[in-house]
């Protein structure tokens, strides 16, 4: 096939790309953007594979047998709730996947790069790299592979600035001297190594804003890949991508009222701490509950709301909470969910579980579209969510999360609490809203706690 | 690579950069996770550098065993992100 057909399918490919993303705008034509994506992979590969530079068949064939078994499999076992780490594994096989193919080609043609090529080629080692294995540590962090509070130790931004610095001149060796073999795997050892180190000082609850940088990371890489093998489907895609990643970023960025350089460099706990020992503890008293109480408030409900977070994620409660959801809509209750932008590990990590629990998605509404509401509201049922709804925000200015946007759960008649202990939230940030005169709190395991409250209002 | 391709490609890039940035801003948030996954999955495109490093040297050498990494890896990105985004989508109904 001829170099100029084979640009034509390329150009398809991203056309096709392009409008898969466009039938994401609503439910309804999503998956058959997605169908329309995946004709577009198909034709590149098909393209590739008609090339006339490709001689060998069998590694190729072997390599796409043995990655479709296991990213097949990977893809059929995972849990939604495990979503999160699913997108976070995924991402570092493609930015691995970029520095491989950077560095095979610096082997290949090790004399005649200009230096546009080279540039372009060393970044596409060193975001690819650092892609892969910061992804890798998210994924270890989601997983709970390894603690995800963050880990800090002394001197940590010199020894990391001291590798970004190593990385900077082994690049300017490689530049010289494209054949320098030891100067280009220096590069890419050290990148690796600034992939963990730039993700472990950064807790559980930043990791929506770390898998999002991480998709833009594998993004930039390809692009990078592409203007190095001069091929514009990788630099069209890549850029793509790069822009989804920055896009969902800067949205969980405004969602927490942090910036990204806040959220990259200042180990949140450690902020915490000092900042909420100044801050004033809340006043009242915890008042608990019994679940014959709750089924009573609900049962003379007429509207509810119900603000699901991580908790209910780890509970594994969307199933529980939309048969709880189901019932009352049934008695005539009006049931809403609030979402907001952070709940949860991922950009709408909380839609896809409900989705799952078989939620209708005209039911889930956006903070900003449901936020004034909850002043007429009877009940709030918060179900493992802690600082999207902590009133502290708005309130204390001494508090950590000052300024963020949360819901104004507050303003419903009665809340109604689902905790699994009496334990701050991730951020170790007291809630105020536990010590409201209209909050009741209900101990214990989300998943059976909902399931003892439907049992109580069927009685 | 000449001065001409390297600006037709960086043409290409902003504008790829521009049009996704329109696109993407109307991808509602209950299909965030999926958006994610899926330009997951096109970010595999990768897998056509690897095909071409493993597919182009005669003989078997240390390139053939780095793109065939690369293939698997980039193999993996594309089938897995798109089958997730595809069970994803599936449940999401009215």
């Amino acid at each position: 096939m001829s170099q100029h057909i084979i640009n034509l399918i390329y150009l398809l490919a991203a056309t096709l790309f392009m409008i898969g993303i466009k039938y994401l705008s609503s439910p309804d034509t999503a998956k058959k953007g997605n169908f329309l994506s995946m004709i577009g992979m198909g034709a590149a590969i098909g393209a590739t594979l008609a090339a006339p530079e490709i001689n060998g068949f069998t590694l190729i064939i072997g390599g796409i047998i043995i990655g479709t078994v296991i990213g097949a499999y990977i893809a059929i076992k995972v849990k939604m709730t495990a979503m999160p780490q699913m997108v976070g594994l995924l991402n570092g096989c493609g930015g691995a996947a970029s520095a491989l193919v950077g560095l095979a080609e610096f082997q290949s043609n090790s004399t005649g790069f200009t230096p546009f090529t080279l540039i372009t080629l060393l970044l596409s080692l060193i975001i690819g790299g650092l892609t892969f294995t910061g992804s890798l540590m998210a994924y270890a962090k989601l997983q709970g592979l390894i603690p995800s509070r963050p880990v800090t130790y002394r001197g940590q931004q010199a020894i990391n600035g001291i590798i970004v610095l190593a990385t900077a001149a082994l690049s300017w060796l490689v530049f010289r001297d494209s054949t320098n073999i030891l100067a280009i795997s220096g590069v890419l050892v050290f990148s690796l190594g600034l992939g963990v180190l730039a993700v472990i000082p950064i807790g559980g609850a930043d990791m929506p804003v770390i898998i999002c940088l991480l998709n833009a990371y594998s993004g930039l890489a390809v692009s990078m890949t592409g203007f190095a093998l001069s091929n514009n489907a990788l630099i069209i895609t890549g850029s793509l991508v790069g822009a989804s990643g920055i896009f969902l970023t800067k949205i969980m960025c405004d969602a927490m009222n942090r910036s990204l350089a806040n959220v990259l460099f200042s180990a949140f706990g450690k902020v915490d701490e000092s900042a909420a020992a100044s801050g004033e503890p809340p006043t009242g008293t915890m008042k608990g509950v019994e679940i014959e109480d709750v089924a009573t408030i609900l049962a003379n409900a007429g509207t509810l709301i119900i603000v699901p977070g991580y908790g209910m994620a780890a509970a594994q409660a969307q199933h529980a909470t939309r048969e709880l959801a189901d019932y009352l809509g049934e008695q005539g209750v009006e049931v809403r969910y609030a979402i907001h932008p952070v709940a949860g590990r991922m950009p709408g990590h909380m839609n896809v579980l409900l989705a799952e629990a078989d939620v209708s998605y005209d039911q889930l509404f956006a903070m900003e579209d449901i936020n004034d509401d909850f002043a007429a509201t009877d009940v709030v049922l918060v179900i493992g969510a802690n600082d999207v709804v902590n009133p502290a925000a708005k309130t204390n200015p001494g508090s950590p999360i000052y300024g963020m946007p949360v819901l104004d759960v507050e303003k419903a008649r009665t809340v109604i609490v689902l905790k699994r202990s009496l334990n701050v939230g991730f951020a170790g940030i007291e809630n105020e809203l536990f010590y409201m005169d209209n909050t009741r709190m209900l101990f214990g395991d989300a998943r059976a706690s909902l399931q003892k409250l439907l049992a109580a209002l069927k009685k | 690579m000449d001065t001409g391709t390297i600006i037709i490609g960086l043409t290409i890039f902003v504008l790829a950069c521009f049009a996704g940035a329109e696109l993407i801003a109307k991808v509602p948030p209950t299909l965030h996770t999926p958006l994610m996954s899926g330009s997951n999955a096109i970010s595999g495109i990768a897998i056509l550098g690897a095909l071409l490093a493993t597919g182009h040297p005669e003989s078997f050498n240390s390139i053939s065993v780095i793109g065939f990494l690369a293939v698997i890896l980039a193999t993996i990105n594309v089938v897995g992100g798109y089958l997730v985004t595809h069970r994803m989508l599936q449940m999401f109904k009215k």
